[in-house]
């Protein structure tokens, strides 16, 4: 009785999560409107715009599969490098963190996978971003262009003009968007590191009571007065931000100031280097190695197998859910790890049944046996699939690409435990302890003779 | 036939496999992309003639191009061009194709950064250290004589094995073909280490099983009988693997054709060794000791 009540919790768990990922897989969204709760106001969920019409919420799922350069094109964005304050012999250096401070920036926009490459043409430095799509190139080259240079600035004697303290973008450890608890409102939260959190402490020590002038890229943003000195190097910028401009403004912080200016040479489009045929072919791809996969698997393990590709259509709606949920950039690569991390995902299923077709065949009944096969290929499956989640988190520093195929794999390996052990074990489960089970040939299972 | 009494046979083939390649990775080294190298860009204004371009291109023996199309003409990227190519290159385009013209050459720097490259080697070592702790714990309750350290040692010398093997290959085929690697490999590798590691893990936990079990005699019998045992599950998963890479190999298309080429050779690699090396050097390394023993107690 207690089996059968854990089953059917794996099964609403199930279907819960079916129901949400075949939401979010629908083409082209899905749209739900809601009487408007007396309730606060809540403004904005991670993934689905919430709109106020009247007296209705508007749930829109709006995600796409993002693809890449090479799927899709994007845009080509050359700025020109103003390199007449660098050094002749400081310039490959200038031009190698210019590309890793830009990078930095636009991977923190969200976009994965740029291609951010440097060219020299004579005496002239140019760097160009390449971005997959090309919608949202204007608040990316908002993003891409500005300097950022934050400093914090005190009044002079007199009190007529504000002076450098020497406090900047250099001593911050990291920057985030937070919302002022009275008002709501967009800030800029900074956490100093170490050394600038001692000098935070000295300036706002002799500055209570005076304004201290926050810049950025040397316009004013704010000047609050300060109250107390602020022990703990915690900083606040507030303006008039709205969100996006606090988020720009936190992802440019974050990946540094430039260190020589640009600005916009040319701007195009590009086209994807790869052909719709090619991915049309990789796509029918897929489609006959899943075909394959799911044939040997039922060819081989029977009822078993026919349970383990049920898990597999399972596998491949949670999976491309998960794609859309976290905004991975699909690539050719990527197509090429989703389709591999198919017959991967099988690893899991196919350890259990051979388990419980080994306990079968020393004579145990199927209900015996599959239990044991869960229990049993257990220390296996956690022991391999830690490793691999440890090696998905390393990858993770990698950087680049490897990013993202680092969460593919993750992802992959969750996944496809969920669906063993919620899927397949449901399955499993609904048919145990019926009398037609307890039928050798069901599982491919030859009984050995008994000696 | 006994797997595990074969083991020497075993271990010669990957080092006739190895040996090669890893001479070939000290000498001639692997062939970057010019995604790591940088090279030459060059702008023509006035045709989207793609085809055209691309067939100009390999006639005059441009290397390693991609034609992108954008939308005021072509741009070729490639290996370093000199002077006296580019002008060749820039006659026969101007002469051909009516109405183009070459705008701009540009010499352009690598897109991925040195860093993801020394991050990807920094990796795989962190990988292996990590490794070797995790195994040395999970694996903490296996009997005496054997010891869970030497469980994490022994994948980790499978891994090298099958990292080896495909970059050893790659020189060669890149030495060789001019095959080139380009940044899908690195991730290659990284998958090819993961499913190695995998592989090994799933067998040694059946010898640790067996081992505590205690029920196959002595250690060689124990870790050939866990081997035969775990042989058709490594046999049916590296098959699906396979299937899937073929059919990708086949209809992927050609630029990822050599990203799986690298795949296919790795899993078969990681299923060899960890079949016929690593559960081997299990048994390899407690005969190592036993002489050291009746050494010891000779003495």
């Amino acid at each position: 009785m207690k089996n059968k009540r854990r089953n059917w919790i794996r099964i609403t768990l199930l279907l819960l999560l079916l129901i949400f990922a075949v939401g979010v897989d629908w083409p082209g969204g899905v749209h739900i409107s809601l009487p408007k709760p007396k309730f606060g106001t809540q403004k904005s969920f991670p993934f689905v715009n919430v709109k106020t019409d009247g007296n209705l919420f508007k749930f829109d799922n709006n995600l796409d599969i993002k693809e890449g350069l090479d799927l899709q094109g994007g845009s080509h964005l050359v700025y020109t490098v103003d390199m007449s304050k660098v050094a002749e012999a400081d310039r490959g250096n200038a031009l190698a963190s210019l590309q890793k401070v830009i990078e930095n920036r636009v991977n923190g926009f969200g976009v994965s996978e740029p291609t951010v490459y440097t060219s020299k043409n004579g005496g002239e430095y140019r760097v160009t971003i390449e971005l997959a799509g090309i919608k949202d190139t204007d608040s990316a080259m908002n993003i891409i262009g500005k300097t950022a240079k934050l400093a914090f600035k005190e009044s002079n004697k007199d009190g007529t003009s504000f002076v450098d303290t020497g406090l900047g973008g250099a001593d911050m450890k990291s920057a985030s968007v937070t919302f002022d608890q009275n008002t709501g409102a967009p800030q800029i939260s900074i956490q100093f590191n170490a050394d600038g959190s001692k000098k935070f402490e000295e300036i706002t020590g002799r500055n209570v009571g005076k304004p201290l002038a926050i810049y950025l890229d040397e316009t004013l943003v704010s000047a609050p007065n300060v109250n107390a000195q602020i022990v703990g190097g915690n900083a606040q910028i507030t303006g008039k931000f709205t969100f996006q401009e606090a988020k720009n403004l936190s992802i440019q912080l974050n990946a540094g100031r430039l260190p020589v200016p640009i600005s916009l040479a040319e701007q195009r489009t590009v086209e994807a280097t790869l052909g719709q045929s090619s991915v049309r072919l990789s796509i029918f791809a897929g489609i006959i190695g899943i075909a394959v996969v799911s044939f040997f698997m039922i060819y081989y393990y029977r009822l078993l197998g026919v349970f383990s590709t049920i898990g597999l259509a399972l596998y491949l709606v949670f999976t491309l859910a998960l794609f859309k949920v976290f905004g991975i950039t699909l690539t050719m690569g990527g197509i090429a790890g989703l389709i591999l991390s198919v017959g991967m995902s099988m690893e899991t299923d196919v350890l259990v049944f051979e388990r419980i077709r080994e306990e079968m065949r020393n004579g145990r009944n199927f209900d015996h046996s599959y239990n044991l096969g869960f229990g049993r290929a257990w220390t296996s499956i956690r022991d391999s699939n830690i490793v691999s989640l440890i090696i998905c988190a390393l990858l993770l520093y990698v950087g680049g690409s490897v990013r993202g195929f680092a969460i593919v794999l993750a992802l992959g390996i969750v996944v496809g435990l969920v669906t063993t052990f919620l899927g397949t074990r449901a399955l499993i489960e609904l048919i145990a302890r019926k009398k037609f089970v307890e039928n050798n040939w069901l599982f491919n299972v030859e009984k050995e003779q008994k000696e | 036939m006994n797997l595990i009494k074969m083991r020497k046979l075993w271990y010669i083939l990957s080092l006739v496999i190895i040996i090669p390649g890893t001479l070939s990775l000290a000498i001639w080294g692997l062939k970057p992309s010019i995604d790591f190298t940088g090279g030459t860009q060059i702008e023509f204004s006035g045709t989207k003639d793609k085809t055209k371009l691309e067939s100009i291109a390999s006639k005059e023996k441009i290397e390693n191009y991609t034609v992108t199309v954008t939308n005021d003409g072509l741009m070729l990227r490639s290996k370093k061009v000199d002077e006296a190519k580019q002008k060749a290159l820039k006659t026969a385009v101007e002469k051909e194709i009516a109405g183009s013209k070459e705008i701009r050459v540009d010499t352009v720097g690598a897109s991925i950064s040195q860093e993801i490259t020394r991050n990807s080697i920094l990796l795989v070592l962190a990988a292996s250290a990590v490794i070797v702790l995790f195994i040395a714990y999970s694996f903490r309750k296996v009997p005496k004589p054997a010891n869970s350290v030497e469980f994490g040692l022994v994948a980790i010398v499978a891994l090298l094995h099958d990292a080896l093997v495909v970059l050893g290959i790659f020189s060669l085929l890149g030495h060789f073909f001019g095959i080139e690697i380009d940044p899908l490999f690195i991730t290659a590798i990284l998958t090819v280490i993961g499913f190695s590691v995998h592989d090994t893990i799933v067998i040694f936990d059946r010898i640790r099983e067996n081992l505590i079990r205690g029920s196959y005699g002595n250690f060689e019998d124990t870790v050939s009988v866990s081997v035969y045992e775990m042989l058709p599950r490594t046999i049916n998963t590296s098959f699906l693997v396979w299937v899937i890479l073929l059919v990708l190999l086949i209809f992927g298309g050609t630029s990822i054709r050599y990203f799986v080429l690298a795949l296919v050779i790795g899993v078969l690699s990681g299923s060899y060794s960890s079949i016929l090396n690593a559960s081997p050097l299990l048994v390899t390394l407690q005969e190592i000791k036993a002489k050291r023993r009746t050494k010891k107690r000779n003495l």
